[in-house]
């Protein structure tokens, strides 16, 4: 490697292990301070604790099904976000009264706390995966289609006209051009649906005591096992950052040039 | 002087119904029918859909009792607790971070990426560090607000003219001039949508916590509707909060000028 390179490498590097250098410092000061009783083990368990914790709650708290419970549930609230949410965008798109009538109540849908009506789906779906599906979706669902608006409506006019000259049916028109042309916009609504998801479906597991991953938390809690309790926090939000990264590296692989 | 005779046209008159208007009338109109047939047709348990009379009634008791507004005011004065502390502190990270690369480089990853977990597991952790009392409930919607408002002042940071700056450095102005007179000014909308969306966060979480674990506050009266079935007062504590909800987002919107915003 020639020396501006390797430059650039050490740059590049220094940053993130100091990041990395300065967290382990924290969790190795608090351990200290926890174990010297100048903070409460009651209250906080020491880091090595929470860490020697993570195989018991692996083992006896099932979390591996738990995992997969909750994934289930994002998948299919992220299945009828996708079908609903852009066949609700494509319904904006192609009928502009419709568009000019709603589209704010979309944008003001999006800016509402659905998850604070959890116990109204309660009463509808009684405490069940569903329950914590639809509020899921229901969260999820505006932008998705105010994406899917954005990508239908901002597709090039060039390419629209190239389809026309070709003489293209409508529904051609649509999955030979106006679908691939908004799919990266579309997918961007997706991604941020699926995020919506995941935040309120493992909520509300997590407020009605019921389901995967936040249930595991707050059954913990319960019992008092605090070393348990932030082992398993720490786990969910592990999988919500590989969650998260996974989706924006599909998303980069679907848009390679902004 | 001969008058010379002046063209005027009347301003077309906008018809008092507009097409759209016409439609969310009819929307509105078709839902509420809906929901009222919803109601007496038995289809769904007794109760479970409230007929719009029922739901009227409710409302316009929960708006004249005395009792709703002691536990509006303590949300309000919670969620406005959250937004001070996590605003301020977010503001002064974003600050921080925006300001010099190699702290960005360093740390922002990790406000990124825990910035969208779900912040409400961490509530057990807020009982025991902050009690059962409103403590928790501010910690809970401080540490939501945190992040969207680090993250926008972080963003909104690097995107000041670089000219700005240098100006301040010409006429000499020491740190805390640069980050009143030039900083602030300049960020003032990426601060702003990022105090929006915290707002937005702030409440969900605080009233998520008072759902969970409270003796008072609107999600206190929310679970309680609800653990007596009183299903018309349940559905009309959630349209105030809706309306209210999505009401404080316009208006920081509009106090932060971010309508004026060309696009």
């Amino acid at each position: 490697m020639s020396a501006p390179g390797r430059r650039f490498a050490i740059y590049d590097a220094l940053p993130a292990a100091v990041g990395i250098a300065t967290v382990i410092a924290f969790f190795a000061a608090l351990e200290g301070l926890i174990q010297g009783g100048v903070v409460n083990r009651f209250i906080v368990p020491p880091p090595s604790e929470i860490i020697g914790s993570f195989g018991r709650v692996f083992v006896e708290e099932h979390i591996v099904s738990r995992f997969f419970f909750t994934l289930g549930e994002c998948l299919m609230a992220g299945v009828m976000i996708t079908v609903f949410g852009v066949a609700g965008g494509f319904l904006l798109y192609r009928y502009k009264l419709l568009q000019q009538a709603t589209e704010t109540w979309v944008a003001a849908l999006a800016a509402a706390p659905v998850v604070l009506a959890y116990p109204l789906f309660m009463v509808i779906f009684g405490r069940s995966a569903w329950t914590i599906i639809m509020i899921g979706f229901v969260a999820a669902l505006p932008p998705v289609i105010l994406k899917t608006l954005e990508g239908l409506s901002g597709t090039r006019k060039v390419l629209v006209n190239v389809g026309k000259s070709f003489n293209l049916t409508g529904s051609q028109q649509f999955w030979k051009i106006m679908f691939p042309a908004a799919l990266p916009t579309m997918f961007v609504g997706v991604r941020l649906g699926l995020i919506f998801a995941l935040i309120n479906i493992v909520g509300v597991e997590f407020l009605i005591n019921y389901g995967g991953l936040g249930q595991l938390i707050n059954d913990l809690a319960e019992r008092y096992d605090l070393a348990g309790t932030y082992a398993a926090i720490c786990f969910v939000i592990l999988v919500s950052v590989v969650f998260f990264m996974s989706l924006e590296k599909a998303e980069r692989w679907l848009r390679p040039v902004d | 002087m001969a008058e010379t005779g002046r063209l005027t046209r009347t301003a077309p008159s906008a018809p008092l119904l507009s097409p759209v208007t016409l439609l969310r009338v009819a929307i509105i109109l078709g839902v509420l029918a809906g929901w009222e047939l919803l109601s007496r047709s038995g289809w769904l348990y007794r109760d479970v859909v409230p007929s719009w009379l029922a739901i009227g009634k409710a409302l316009a008791d929960l708006l004249s009792s005395g009792e709703y507004y002691f536990n509006l005011g303590v949300t309000a004065a919670e969620i406005g607790a959250a937004l001070a502390i996590g605003g301020i502190s977010g503001m002064a990270v974003g600050i921080l971070l925006g300001a010099n690369r190699f702290l960005a480089k360093a740390f922002e990853p990790y406000l990124y990426y825990l910035g969208p977990t779900p912040k409400i597991i961490f509530f057990p952790i807020m009982i025991m560090w902050f009690g059962v009392g409103p403590g928790s409930k501010i910690a809970l919607g401080t540490l939501s607000c945190f992040f969207p408002v680090a993250l926008s002042a972080a963003a909104g940071m690097r995107q000041i003219d670089k000219v700005l700056i240098k100006v301040g450095k010409s006429f000499r102005a020491n740190t805390w001039q640069t980050v009143w007179k030039i900083y602030l000014p300049a960020m003032r909308h990426p601060i702003i949508n990022g105090v929006r969306l915290g707002l937005g966060v702030a409440l969900i979480g605080t009233l998520l916590a008072e759902t969970k674990l409270s003796n008072k506050g609107v999600g206190f009266l929310i679970i309680q509707a609800y653990s007596v079935f009183d299903m018309p007062r349940m559905y009309a504590m959630l349209i105030v909060l809706f309306v209210l909800a999505i009401g404080a987002n316009a208006l920081v919107g509009r106090l932060g000028g971010l309508h004026t915003i060309r696009r």
